[in-house]
């Protein structure tokens, strides 16, 4: 039996679709670039304070995007906070996954640190940092922990929100002296982009690790440290 | 040289948009929601994956920094997106 | 033009579209969740093909390994609601 949406109008709209979007995108490749953005931006590099391209963009010239980026990561936490109470968690682990669990959080908090720091001039920076300590927080999680190593929640409520405040105030701090929403000073730049750059790793590596809990830590005396 | 680099941006852009389609028609076909979840997450990669073949300039170039930055941004959104209907659907459940 | 590069870039593309064609495909929840997983890995390794390390190492690590993680749990409350509601200890969705 043929059922026209699923077999004459969804592979037909699918076909438009990919025709139009193979076209112009066959344009876009081909087609004669004028100035692109990218000579701006690779021109500038040196004077943002930072020799990672990648990094430059994220925190310097496009500093707005990634400010509001921890946002809608903000927002998301919040969401999933007011769906209700995170569930009773995993079981305890066994000795052999206990023991490796505790060798692997130190050493993923440790490359979280090491990832961070190198960022400013190869790959990686706040966000794979944020991930690696979210990646501790699953870990303890599926070991058995029951806040996946997150401190208590009045607590955990400052954590989450350290890197959209310190983006925040760093922005209007400058705007106060005078040199615009998150325009830095030349020579400061490399340790304003550090300061708001550990502030969002913080915050990126709790939220991740809160969601994973999937629901808004309930309340336990006996939680663990903070990752 | 340039060739060579627009055969690589064809090649890897046109398998993006491949990505797109197969994870839209899932996306419209298939009714559980961790299928549906999954068929997006593919959708995303497949413009993540013509952002990136959009920035690519050769093998030892410097690639365009600014796609790099958005799609940075992208897979962090898009994960916080799906954790986020995650616990719809585990609400939804309930 | 590099023949040794061009066979790899096929291979890659293929097997790229490969696994998105069965994660998509696959009606059983956990094996689709660990076909995307592996499917995000492996976008991760074009991606340092195409001269993004950064995206590669975000993609490996959020893409792939976070969001697996995150489905993982959800594929194993999905396939014991259907196949047996009270599976034995998992009490991950309890109230």
């Amino acid at each position: 039996m043929i059922r026209p949406l699923e077999h004459i109008l969804i592979p037909v709209g699918l076909i438009a679709v990919g025709g139009l979007l193979g076209w112009s995108f066959f344009l876009a490749v081909t087609g004669e670039a004028g100035e692109r953005l990218a000579a701006v931006a690779l021109a500038h590099v040196p004077d943002s304070g930072v020799s990672n391209p990648v990094t430059s963009v994220l925190l310097n010239f496009r500093a707005y995007d990634t400010l509001l980026e921890l946002a809608v990561l903000l927002a998301a936490l919040l969401g999933i906070w007011s769906l209700g109470t995170a569930g009773s968690g995993f079981q305890p682990a066994a000795s052999v996954l206990d023991g490796m669990v505790a060798g692997f959080v130190p050493l993923l908090i440790l490359s979280a640190g090491y990832m961070l720091w190198v960022g400013a001039y190869a790959p990686g920076g706040a966000f794979q940092a944020g991930a690696l300590l979210g990646a501790a927080g699953v870990m303890l999680a599926l070991a058995g922990h029951r806040n996946a190593g997150l401190p208590s929640e009045g607590r955990l409520r400052l954590l989450v929100a350290l890197g959209v405040f310190v983006f925040a105030m760093t922005g209007l701090l400058l705007m106060v002296v005078g040199d615009g929403f998150l325009t830095y000073p030349r020579g400061l730049a490399k340790w304003l982009i550090l300061i708001i750059e550990t502030a969002a790793t913080l915050s990126i590596g709790a939220t991740l690790a809160a969601a994973y809990l999937g629901g808004r830590p309930a309340a336990h005396p006996k939680s663990g440290e903070a990752t | 040289m340039t060739g060579q680099v627009l055969y690589a941006q064809l090649l890897y852009g046109g398998s993006g948009i491949v990505l797109v389609l197969l994870g839209l028609w899932s996306f419209l076909v298939h009714a559980p929601l961790l299928r549906k979840l999954i068929a997006i997450n593919v959708m995303g990669a497949g413009v993540f994956h013509i952002l990136v073949a959009i920035a690519y300039r050769g093998i030892d170039t410097a690639p365009d920094p600014v796609p790099h930055a958005l799609v940075l941004t992208g897979i962090v959104v898009a994960v916080s997106a799906t954790a986020l209907a995650l616990a719809f659907g585990k609400r939804l459940d309930q | 033009m590099n023949a040794l590069l061009v066979i790899f870039d096929l291979l890659l593309t293929l097997t790229l579209l490969g696994l998105a064609v069965v994660t998509l495909t696959s009606r059983e929840p956990r094996r689709a969740v660990i076909l995307f997983i592996a499917f995000g890995l492996l976008l991760a390794l074009v991606w340092a093909r195409l001269r993004a390390p950064d995206l590669a190492l975000a993609e490996a690590a959020i893409g792939a390994g976070l969001s697996g993680a995150l489905m993982l749990a959800a594929a194993r409350r999905a396939s014991g609601r259907t196949t047996s509601p009270a599976d034995s200890g998992d009490a991950e969705d309890a109230p």
